[in-house]
This record gives structure tokens, C-alpha cells and sequence, in this order.
């Protein structure tokens, strides 16, 4: 080929392949409410490559670990951890409960709290690129998991499903840029938005120019937001920087070390509720 | 064989993308831009081109973001450094160390660009952690091709060393 004909075609390959992306974000940007199917069928073919090769990498790691040295310890103190996890957020999700003042939802005749279902899952690996902030766990659509759920530890809220696929799925930390989350200080009920600064940290928006915060508030989940339930430990106030008379930027630190997850749990559904069977009224039996 | 190789070396830095990530929970740069960016050098605007699309893609499809928005950056970047591996002379470290830097200074623009005009993403104070992810990716870039261009010399050396061990247990 011609040097000539071969600058061509590179450049060719150049406009269509900018011209790609360009489509595909617009295709993306078109339809924000559900995955696409392209996207769907990228992460699933992708992750499972993840998977198998931090299934290969994992397991030439532990050999020693598992086989030599600590034979048995291991299992039992990833199980103990997980009943220990479980635990905490049962404990967590019950304090909540106690603090949310049942009995004044029910005078105003809102639903009563509901605890949720959850479902285990192992962290097979993070996220690739500096620019994002997931990881991608060994639960997916097989397992009942779908875009949006929570997904939490005992330490509190780590973020949320953000592409099912398959057996695995992608979930956006809440340190993500773009991640946000409703939440609320617990001390004094204050609401506004907590959105990831890419760093570790969170940023408290949307607060009310009187709300009252100091340093050392505990921020819990809002529940507004139609992703997270309330009462979820998000962090702590960490610094508030006032930059002007009506103007404060809050940081939040969260309670979870994004740096060492390894077992997460997943917000699947709420627990079904039992009720007693409906009684037919007297005089009218059924047929 | 070079397909696959190229291919070997992408994949090598996302997994050590992941890892540090995993290990550090912040990683400070971008190994998967690095080496798309030393395959455009080494192996021409296309493959650089190829390299840059697919590598941004599984990037964007693992971090649970937009589809396109790293592809874009890195397909570019990678059909640049193709573009100057064959139009310049880029042996120096110096003019290496440049190429990087460039490579990456774009490939954030894109990805903070669009990331913005989407309205995905609000960055506060970008320069700062822009500059310092394009110097270690510059650092790294380099490193990478002082590996490579180091290898050849280690393997003849290690030859030679085993010659003389054959030779002198013949004698």
C-alpha cells in the first residue's frame, strides 16, 4: 500500500472511530433510564475475563496462604467476618430504626421501616482507569441483583450497582465524582446531598443556610433519594470550610476503607412482611 | 505475534491498574493510557488508534461510567503518539517524557471535558491532580521504554553469561 493511501486510512479510521464514541455517548445520553444492550453485553463479556483472570491471580496468591500455612484458619475467619458483617448492619439498621421514632411515622400513617434483604458478595476486583471510582463484585442479574441497589458493609454505605451483568457487577463507590447520595445529620435531622470528590471524601451540598453542623456529626442516609434506606452510616463531618458569609463547604470523611473491601453485602429487597391471613367477615362464607 | 503483544502489554497495565487501585484505594496514574500511548509509539497511529478505542472502552465499562467517555481520550492520544513515533524522532527521554505528558494533558481534557459538558462530573480544582497524573504517567512512560529498550541488551548479556558458563565447563 501507498504511504499516501495509508495516511488515508489511518485517518479514516480515526474520523469513524471519534465519530463511534460520539454516537455511542449519545446513545447513552439519549436513554438514561435503562442500560443499553450494547453496554449490557460489554460489561458482562468484560467482567467475566475479569473475573476468571482475579480467580487465576487469586489463586496463585493463596496457595501458600490457604494450603501451608493457615489451613482452615482462612475459611473460617472469612465466614466469621461475614456473620460478624451481617451482624453490625442488623445492629446498624436496628439502632436506626429505634432513633426514627416508629411510633410518630405510624401516627402520620407512613409506612413503617422495613428491614432489607440482603445477599453476601466478594469483591473480584477494582476499577481500572484513575477517573473512576467501582468495583466489580461476583454477584449479578443470576443472583437476583439489578441496577441501583444498595451495596454496604458494616462500616456503612459503599455505594451502588451500577451495571448488572451476568454473574458479576459493577458498583459505583460513593466517592465516585458522580455519585451522590440524600443523607442527613443524625444529631440534628438536617438533610442535603453528599456527592464524591474523587479523593476519598464526600461533599455535603443543598444544606439549608441555617442548618446547624459541626465538626464530628455523624452523616447518615436520608432515604429520599429512591437508592439508599434510611439511617445507613455514610461518615463523619470531617472539616467545614466557610467561604463566605452564607456559603460553607462540608467534608465528609466515610466510615468505610474503600482501600481494603473484600466481602460486601448487597440491599436486594425488603424482608417480606408477615401478615395474618385476611378472615372472611361473618355471615359471608366463601364457596 | 505483534497483535498479540500489544495486546499482552494492555492488558498487563490493567491489571496492574486494578491492583494498585485495590491495594492503595487511589491510584495516582493511568498504566492503561501509558501503554496505549507506547504502542502508538512503537507500532503506528492505528494500532495505537485500535489500542486507545478497545482499552477505553473496558476502562468506561468497568468503572461504571458512560460508554465512549475514556475511549474517546485514549483512541485520540493513541493515533497522535502513532503520528509522532513516525513523523519525529522520539528516542530522547526527554522528547518522550513530552509525548507522555501531551498524551495524557488530553486525554483529560477529553474525559473532564465531556465529563462536564454531560454534567456528570463537577471538578473543583483540576489542574493540580491533571499535572500530577500526567508527570507520573510521563514517569512511568518512561520507565516502560527504558524497560523495553533494556530488555534486548539483558537477554544478550544473560546469552553471554551462559556461553561462558557452557565453555568453561566443557574446558
Amino acid at each position: 500500500m501507498a504511504p499516501a493511501d495509508a495516511g488515508r486510512r489511518a485517518r479514516s479510521l480515526l474520523v469513524a472511530a471519534v465519530l463511534g464514541h460520539v454516537l455511542l455517548i449519545s446513545a447513552q445520553v439519549a436513554t438514561p433510564a435503562g442500560p443499553s444492550l450494547l453496554r449490557t453485553t460489554i460489561v458482562a463479556v468484560v467482567t467475566e475475563f475479569q473475573h476468571a483472570s482475579w480467580h487465576v491471580a487469586g489463586a496463585i496468591h493463596s496457595v501458600w496462604d490457604r494450603y501451608a500455612a493457615l489451613r482452615g484458619v482462612r475459611e473460617e475467619n472469612a465466614r466469621l467476618a461475614r456473620e460478624n458483617t451481617d451482624l453490625r448492619v442488623q445492629l446498624q439498621q436496628a439502632r436506626a430504626n429505634a432513633a426514627g421514632a416508629d411510633d410518630m411515622r405510624a401516627l402520620l400513617g407512613l409506612r413503617p421501616h422495613l428491614p432489607w434483604r440482603t445477599t453476601g458478595a466478594e469483591v473480584v476486583a477494582s476499577s481500572l482507569s484513575p477517573d473512576f471510582r467501582a468495583i466489580t463484585i461476583d454477584k449479578g442479574f443470576g443472583d437476583g441483583i439489578s441496577r441501583d441497589m444498595p451495596v454496604i458493609n458494616a462500616a456503612g454505605v459503599l455505594g451502588r450497582v451500577a451495571q448488572p451483568a451476568g454473574n458479576t457487577a459493577t458498583v459505583q463507590l460513593i466517592i465516585d465524582r458522580s455519585a451522590a447520595a440524600a443523607v442527613r445529620i443524625d444529631r440534628t435531622r438536617t438533610e442535603g446531598i453528599a456527592l464524591g470528590n474523587g479523593d476519598g471524601t464526600l461533599r455535603l451540598e443543598y444544606l439549608s443556610a441555617t442548618a446547624e453542623i459541626t465538626e464530628g456529626d455523624t452523616v447518615v442516609t436520608a432515604g429520599i433519594d429512591g437508592v439508599y434506606p434510611p439511617g445507613l452510616g455514610v461518615g463523619r463531618v470531617e472539616r467545614i470550610d466557610r467561604a463566605g458569609p452564607a456559603y460553607r463547604q462540608v467534608v465528609i470523611r466515610p466510615f468505610a476503607d474503600f482501600s481494603r473491601l473484600e466481602t460486601v453485602l448487597v440491599l436486594v429487597a425488603p424482608a417480606p412482611v408477615w401478615a395474618p391471613p385476611l378472615s372472611a367477615p361473618e355471615g359471608k362464607v366463601a364457596r | 505475534m505483534t497483535a498479540l503483544r500489544m495486546a499482552a502489554l494492555v492488558l498487563a497495565a490493567a491489571l496492574l491498574q486494578g491492583a494498585l487501585s485495590r491495594s492503595s484505594g487511589d491510584a495516582l496514574g493511568d498504566l492503561v493510557l501509558v501503554a496505549v500511548v507506547a504502542v502508538g509509539l512503537l507500532h503506528g497511529r492505528v494500532a495505537g488508534l485500535l489500542t486507545g478505542t478497545a482499552a477505553g472502552l473496558v476502562q468506561d465499562a468497568l468503572g461504571g461510567g458512560m460508554l465512549g467517555l475514556s475511549g474517546l481520550g485514549k483512541c485520540v492520544a493513541g493515533y497522535l503518539a502513532g503520528v509522532a513515533g513516525t513523523q519525529f524522532i522520539v528516542t530522547q527521554w526527554m522528547s518522550r517524557g513530552f509525548l507522555f505528558l501531551g498524551a495524557s494533558l488530553l486525554n483529560s481534557a477529553c474525559f473532564m471535558g465531556l465529563s462536564m459538558l454531560l454534567g456528570l462530573r463537577r471538578y473543583d480544582h483540576p489542574i493540580l491532580e491533571v499535572v500530577t497524573q500526567a508527570a507520573v504517567n510521563a514517569a512511568v512512560g518512561l520507565l516502560l521504554f527504558y524497560a523495553i529498550e533494556f530488555m534486548p541488551t539483558a537477554r544478550e548479556q544473560w546469552n553471554a553469561v551462559l556461553e561462558r558458563r557452557r565453555k568453561r565447563r566443557y574446558h
